[in-house]
């Protein structure tokens, strides 16, 4: 009698081995168990507690959170004031993401259609390495730069050109003593900080733009301004909107750079850090949170849509 | 044929961009060396390099601060490269019933706004009492950087062909053996660049840290005193010295990572 041609088990390890291989759910299970249980419980156990803290409300005459089911504390959302900082809110976003689409996109085309070589890794190092490094870092170099005596208004002296920017000051709505001040500031810093976060997704998907249809359109008799706006931007176009799902939610969310840089007029990731803080008001903060959730849940179903998922 | 050379305008546009992502850092270094301590004034009266003695020996207040990042950065790290390499073995392995569902909750803590992730736990934290304390800072740090040592190694397991390991297993080697001398040395790169951005991403983060970090002196990290600073500005140049070392801390990783994963289609970075 011939032993059998499997080599017989050297202790737990192969024995375990040979469960996972008659098993291979028993092997998914222990590595799926710690990870989940990780981002089960911490995060969507947080996530689960916030939306509950939002159905609380706080007892106006005690100040203490009373563990209650609500909806009074959505209601506060509405008054005039909260729904201002909603509203501003929205305004900026959009307004920023429009901006950063502007602003990516000669990049993003020139790095996807003819940058090649130690060009191609330039690029693409020059949009990562601004997107990595230090948020802090980024947010107080435009202090250095807008502030009065700073940069921009001594370049603005010699060039005579000061009146222009003491014009843009003066406009209602965006009045400042200086552009560290204004919400011009705020708005120019938002565009600075997510605009890496826009050129990516839009390279990649101006990448996958065949050349051959730009010869094609070329054959037909395209100008290259047609072959732009017929060919290039409509397959473009998920990229775009892939990019703005970015620069929409993070200036949505964002409290530290109007903080620091604009005239303090708040926003939702203000409003939520200073009613947990000084306030202590963690209801309402919570339902101040919940807004950029349902909002992005919106648009995210619309990005969908557009088919901007392919793209990321 | 199509023309391979650009319109000048649009090459103007494109070197213009990347000029204004990185001329507004230079300034940062810049500013360490000027005489002038009160006001950002340009150009600057004078240089100097007394700032950077001065951060060394007479700011006690930026060690401390510097030791709970690293401390708190390094933790979060190590959870996360267990955590996120767990995953994705498990991911590339199989197709199996809510797949889609793991991979976007994985995602989610990234691509929700910081402020919510943060009052998240803030919100859970009041709920079961949890004291503020360096641990609360780690467990939200951990959970973003999960995501990043997922793509880079989900990333690499995908490139990497399933016959090594059945080669592996023919040759008598169990599944632990297998892990340790094949699957590892092939992904240890792609760990190390994923690893290497998730430090960098901890020791930056600041919006959610503010949530989970109490207002402790003892529970400042680096970015908070930085911020801190910002608001309150004192010996503004020696705040310029702190922003070049967080700046080298951040840029050096994501160079590095970059180099480690050159040349695939899991080129380090693409996950923030």
């Amino acid at each position: 009698m011939t032993a059998p041609a499997i080599l017989p088990a050297r202790g737990l390890a192969d024995r375990l081995t040979g469960l996972f291989w008659r098993h291979p759910r028993v092997l998914l299970a222990l590595l799926l168990t710690p990870p989940l249980l990780w981002l089960g419980v911490v995060y969507l156990g947080s996530l689960a507690a916030l939306l509950l803290q939002s159905f609380y409300a706080i007892d106006e005459f005690s100040g203490v959170v009373k563990e209650e089911f609500t909806l009074k504390t959505y209601g506060e959302l509405l008054r005039p004031s909260n729904f201002d900082i909603l509203v501003r809110t929205v305004i900026m976003a959009a307004c920023v993401t429009l901006a950063c689409a502007a602003l990516a996109f000669p990049i993003a085309y020139y790095a996807a259609r003819y940058a090649r070589g130690h060009w191609k890794a330039a690029f693409y190092l020059g949009v990562m390495l601004p997107l990595w490094s230090s948020y802090l870092v980024k947010v107080y170099a435009w202090k250095l730069i807008l502030a009065k005596e700073g940069i921009i208004g001594w370049a603005a002296e010699r060039t005579h050109t000061s009146w222009i920017i003491d014009g843009l000051l003066s406009i209602p709505g965006l009045e400042g003593s200086s552009l560290s001040t204004s919400p011009l500031g705020t708005f120019a810093v938002f565009c600075y900080i997510w605009l890496p976060y826009m050129i990516l997704p839009m390279q990649a998907a101006l990448e996958r733009v065949p050349t051959s249809m730009l010869e094609a359109s070329a054959d037909l008799g395209a100008t290259r301004a047609q072959a732009f706006r017929t060919v290039v931007l409509p397959l473009a176009l998920p990229g775009v909107i892939a990019g703005s799902i970015f620069t929409f939610s993070l200036t949505l969310g964002d409290y530290i750079i109007p903080q620091i840089i604009g005239n303090s007029a708040n926003f939702i990731g203000m409003a939520v850090y200073q009613l947990q803080g000084t306030a202590g008001n963690i209801p309402l903060a919570a339902a101040f949170a919940v807004v950029p959730i349902l909002i992005m849940l919106v648009y995210l179903a619309l990005a969908r849509r557009m088919g901007a998922f392919d793209a990321l | 044929m199509l023309s391979d050379r650009s319109p000048l305008s649009l090459r103007a546009a494109a070197i213009g961009g990347l000029l204004f992502l990185h001329l507004p850092i230079l300034l940062i270094f810049l500013y360490a060396f000027t005489t002038e301590e009160r006001s950002f004034q340009f150009p600057p009266p004078g240089l100097t390099t007394e700032w950077f003695g001065v951060a060394w020996n007479d700011r006690p207040d930026i060690w401390p601060p510097l030791w709970l990042s690293l401390k708190v950065a390094a933790i979060a790290t190590s959870i996360a490269l267990i955590l996120g390499t767990l995953v994705a073995a498990a991911m590339t392995r199989t197709a199996f019933f809510g797949r889609d569902q793991i991979s976007l909750l994985i995602l989610l803590p990234i691509a929700l706004p910081g402020v919510i992730t943060g009052m998240a736990l803030r919100s859970a934290f009041g709920i079961m009492d949890i004291p503020f304390s360096t641990w609360t800072i780690v467990l939200g740090h951990a959970t973003f950087c999960i995501v990043i040592v997922y793509n880079n190694a989900v990333a690499r397991l995908r490139r990497l062909s399933g016959g090594i390991m059945e080669a592996s297993a023919d040759l008598g080697a169990n599944a632990f053996q297998t892990f340790r001398h094949v699957l590892l040395p092939n992904m240890g790169s792609a760990l190390l660049a994923g690893g290497m951005l998730a430090f960098a991403l901890s020791f930056d983060e600041v919006i959610v840290t503010i949530f989970t970090a109490g207002s402790g002196t003892d529970a400042k990290t680096l970015p908070i005193w930085m911020l801190d600073e910002l608001i309150r500005p004192r010996q503004r140049p020696v705040t310029n010295v702190v922003a070049i070392l967080v700046f080298a801390a951040t840029f050096f990783p994501i160079l590095a990572a970059y180099y480690l994963t050159r040349g695939g289609s899991e080129t380090a970075g693409m996950g923030k």
